[in-house]
């Protein structure tokens, strides 16, 4: 599968990782270059400088043709932004997008993106661990 | 009418200014204390200090009530998540933003921002009008009806010259409702108007239309 990994900080960098070590063909997008050393050496996808809710930057990394994009910035509003540009304009068939703000993912998610939100999961999973 | 401004900076301050002197009541919500605090010394009880894209920050400011939202900050992203969570979230009936990055004009439009006003594409225009060679002028553009009114000065080789305007071809869709000759008079054209080197035109016209307009009168 062709895949656009917006953000290359932890989540994305090891997602990363593990994508292509399963194949797929895998670009990761950020707008610092020195992120990119999270991905170690010979990384064997290809790496894009860039503002990741520019549309000339998200077309240099290959949207057009890519089944599938992540949004994982670490700012909520960037990934909310690229992940609609991703599917509204790009028609990008899986767009999956991270938002840390548990309001803030519930109302996209009523609106149709597909979101996840490590902070809610943290906290229920906290929850159980000391509640068992 | 109930106004929230998201981002105080400059845009914002003096927005803010301007409707409350307009008699609305305004509300300008900014991120940073420090700016914020700044904004508090002259504006009070009308700047509130919080995150404008936040439904915590959003509520305190009485979003839900709010007739327009304006989102003025200086990144394209928060502007847009701004207007969405006030429309969907709080029911806001128009939301206007703010775009840094005139590409993201289509963008916003396709996902249900209802007014978007870029200060980049403002200046382009602004610089298109003055560059001599870019001799046909948008003076104004009508988008969703697809209506532009253009300005055309008549050049010294100009197939029009000699001819009166209804010999010229001119497309049904394309009106010419003014000619200013020597820069100060007036001329409402009928068909039987002959254009003169220098005449300053002014035309309603379709896009579509647009360039067979350039041709017949600049060549």
């Amino acid at each position: 599968m062709r895949i656009v990994i917006l953000g290359c900080g932890r989540m994305g960098a090891h997602l990363a990782k593990l994508l292509t070590a399963g194949h797929h063909e895998v670009t990761v997008v950020d707008s610092d270059g020195a992120a990119f050393a999270r991905l170690g050496m010979g990384f064997p996808g290809r790496l894009v400088v860039g503002n990741g809710i520019d549309e000339d930057v998200l077309r240099r990394a290959g949207i057009e043709q890519a089944e599938a994009f992540v949004a994982v910035t670490n700012w909520d509003n960037t990934n909310v932004m690229a992940a609609q540009v991703a599917r509204d304009i790009f028609g990008v068939a899986r767009v999956i997008c991270r938002i840390y703000d548990p309001l803030q993912e519930a109302i996209y998610r009523e609106l149709g993106l597909e979101t996840i939100c490590p902070t809610l999961w943290g906290v229920n999973r906290i929850q159980e661990i000391l509640v068992r | 009418m109930y106004v929230i401004i998201v981002g105080g900076g400059k845009v914002g301050y003096y927005l803010t200014k301007s409707l409350l002197e307009a008699g609305h009541e305004v509300l300008v919500i900014e991120r940073e204390p420090r700016k914020c605090a700044i904004l508090t010394d002259e504006l009070g009880a009308n700047a509130l200090q919080g995150d404008g894209c936040d439904v915590a920050s959003m509520t305190e400011a009485g979003m839900s009530r709010a007739e327009v939202v304006v989102a003025v900050t200086g990144d394209d992203e928060d502007n847009l998540v701004a207007c969405q969570v006030a429309r969907h979230k709080f029911n806001v009936p128009r939301t206007i933003a703010r775009i840094n990055n005139p590409k993201n004009e289509r963008i916003f439009r396709k996902l249900g921002i209802d007014v978007t006003v870029s200060s980049t594409e403002l200046i382009l225009s602004q610089i298109e009008r003055v560059i001599p060679s870019e001799s046909l002028v948008h003076l104004l553009t009508l988008r969703n009806v697809g209506i532009s009114f253009v300005e055309l000065t008549v050049p010294a080789d100009s197939p029009a010259l000699g001819r009166p305007l209804r010999e010229l071809g001119i497309p049904d869709d394309c009106i010419l409702p003014l000619v200013i000759r020597g820069g100060n008079e007036a001329i409402i054209p009928y068909g039987d108007t002959l254009l003169q080197r220098g005449d300053q035109v002014i035309a309603v016209t379709s896009e579509a239309s647009e360039a067979s307009l350039h041709r017949i009168i600049q060549g």
